[in-house]
């Protein structure tokens, strides 16, 4: 069978073959999504014609380069401010409902806690739908009643970020909540006998506590929030987030190498954030 | 005085916690439902009843694709496991402390590759001009180039690579938490590896096994880009559905229906999954 005894079992020549081949499985497409973004050819595809890095610098067509696409470049940018707001907002909300939970006792508090948790297990394409249904709905009714017209309840912006932090805030609460839950209350009963005021302790002693969670929390949500499709798709409005542009593009145009080129972008970049998150959450271990 | 204080806190806490769950998840759920009970009798006259969902029923296609994409989603979520735990066992258990941490690491960077990035990744690697066949082809196993896209096992591999990291990680932070003494004794007491397996390693790691299957199951049958992109056009999953009434035909009220039939379905199977293995939701998504 294949646990045998911890340590060096007859097993473990098996078991390493085993788990060698699940990495290669884990890299192999994003090997293949990397690569093609150095081939110089139009299509990313084989054969290999020689290494290039007009994809991400040439400045004109046929091999216009990631970093003079217009359309790329500008759902770069509507990415970044999403997944920001998005952080900022979620990692607020979640260091609220991790003293709230972790602090305070009050009527039903384990459903409310249930209730934290729900927006995590509802799949992403019903919460876009739902939050798209009520804003409309909401939109129509002040339109009929009142004819006002309240364009921030149409799909764009405002709604992606909400529709996003929907489901993040969860995400950021249990980050912050299980970090809260570590701190040693007897600190600021210290702090509170030296004469700290309410305020003063929380700035000095509590949050910074928190803070290598709070940014590890706000990383996290930068990047699911970068990452997300589902929720984001039936909500984009005009400014569509890049996900949406290059999943337009695959589908509509066809693939070409700048997609590729991308994608590498993005895997090294939520690399490093994520290599970030994961160096500042070992510290805390400390 | 103190206890004011707590009062107007605990208050103010609770403020931005109700705004969120009441205005983003409940009162959108029940637009939602709301929404999914409307009849369309002549144009822009609505009125209250069950036809969205009678449709559903009279229609095969529509409840059969919900159907296939529940089992599809199972069986991917039983894959995702039988794969995932020998990984994670390893990780936790077997590897040296620095592998360990190497090994870990390596499994949470692809998390936040986009699920666009590694679906066109599989694209390139196993469309008929990709680079699986050309391989095939210039090692002289086969003759012509094969597509290997735009069929159900495709399918299923590719959701499997897209999910099962998440099983991997709540398997490996339950592993770690165990004991190795407790698997000695296993075997001292004359168990056997398939004894100590489902005696003693499976009921310790049964709350990270429930969460990471909750987790998958939900994020399968939920998900949209994967059958889309490796299945093609006859991939027939419900999201594609829902995505079809909203976005071409318009049907607001249909795709809220069906909407509100996926997340019911999915719900019922995560229940019946959390009472079957006597676990709680909060004991096993929450603590992940």
């Amino acid at each position: 069978m294949l646990i045998r005894g911890v340590g060096n079992g007859t097993g473990s020549v098996f078991f390493k073959l085993y788990v060698l081949a699940f990495f290669i499985f884990l890299a192999a497409p994003l090997l293949a999504a990397g690569m093609f973004a150095f081939n110089d050819s139009q299509f990313p595809s084989l054969p290999w014609r020689g290494f290039t890095l007009d994809w991400f610098f040439n400045d004109s067509e046929p091999m216009l380069g990631m970093f003079h696409d217009r359309r790329l470049l500008r759902g770069l940018n509507v990415s970044f401010i999403v997944a920001s707001a998005v952080a900022l907002l979620s990692v607020f909300v979640g260091t609220c409902n991790a003293f709230l939970f972790v602090r305070h006792n009050f009527p039903a508090k384990n459903f409310f806690y249930i209730l934290m948790v729900l927006p995590l297990v509802i799949p992403g394409v019903i919460l876009g739908i739902s939050i798209l249904a009520l804003a409309s709905n909401v939109a129509n009714g002040i339109e009929d009643s009142l004819n006002i017209e309240l364009e921030f309840l149409r799909p764009g912006l405002l709604l992606v970020i909400l529709g996003q932090f929907s489901f993040i805030t969860t995400i950021t609460s249990l980050v912050i909540t299980a970090r809260l839950k570590k701190f040693d209350i007897s600190l600021e009963e210290a702090a509170f006998n030296l004469g700290g005021s309410r305020w003063h302790v929380l700035r000095t002693i509590t949050l910074p506590f928190l803070r290598p969670a709070m940014i590890a929390a706000g990383i996290v949500a930068f990047l699911v929030s970068f990452e997300n499709f589902n929720t984001t798709l039936f909500l984009v409005g005009s400014d569509a987030p890049l996900t949406i542009t290059m999943y337009d593009r695959m589908v509509k145009v066809g693939s070409t190498p700048v997609l590729n080129a991308v994608s590498v972008f993005l895997m090294l970049g939520s690399g490093v954030l994520a290599l970030v998150s994961l160096l500042i959450q070992r510290d805390k271990s400390n | 005085m103190t206890s004011d204080i707590r009062k107007l806190s605990l208050l103010l806490l609770f403020l931005p916690f109700s705004l969120w769950i009441l205005l983003l998840i409940i009162l959108p759920h029940i637009g939602m439902v709301y929404l999914s009970l409307q009849e369309k009798v002549a144009p822009r006259v609505y009125e209250f009843g069950f036809a969205n969902y009678i449709d559903f029923f009279m229609e095969p296609i529509y409840w059969n694709t919900l159907i296939r994409t529940g089992l599809m989603s199972l069986l991917v979520t039983f894959l995702a496991l039988l794969i995932g735990f020998p990984v994670a066992y390893y990780i936790a258990k077997l590897a040296g402390n620095r592998t360990k941490g190497t090994l870990f690491m390596l499994c949470l960077i692809p998390l936040w590759v986009s699920d666009l990035i590694r679906a066109f990744g599989w694209i390139l690697l196993l469309r008929e001009s990709g680079i699986v066949s050309s391989a095939l082809v210039g090692a002289g196993l086969i003759d012509t180039p094969i597509e290997f896209l735009y069929t159900d096992a495709t399918v299923i591999m590719g959701l499997v690579y897209t999910v099962i990291l998440f099983m991997i990680v709540p398997l490996v932070s339950t592993l770690d938490g165990m004991d190795n003494a407790m698997i000695e004794a296993g075997y001292n007491l004359g168990g056997n590896g398939f004894t100590v397996l489902r005696r003693i390693i499976i009921p310790y790691a049964m709350p990270g096994i429930v969460s990471g299957c909750i987790v998958v199951f939900m994020m399968t049958a939920g998900s949209y880009l994967t059958p889309i992109l490796m299945g093609g056009k006859n991939s027939s999953w419900f999201t594609e559905q829902i995505y079809d009434q909203f976005i071409s035909r318009y049907n607001w009220e249909s795709g809220a229906a069906f909407g509100f039939l996926l997340l019911a379905f999915t719900s019922i199977v995560v229940w019946v999954g959390l009472k079957l293995s006597g676990q709680t939701l909060t004991s096993t998504v929450a603590k992940s």
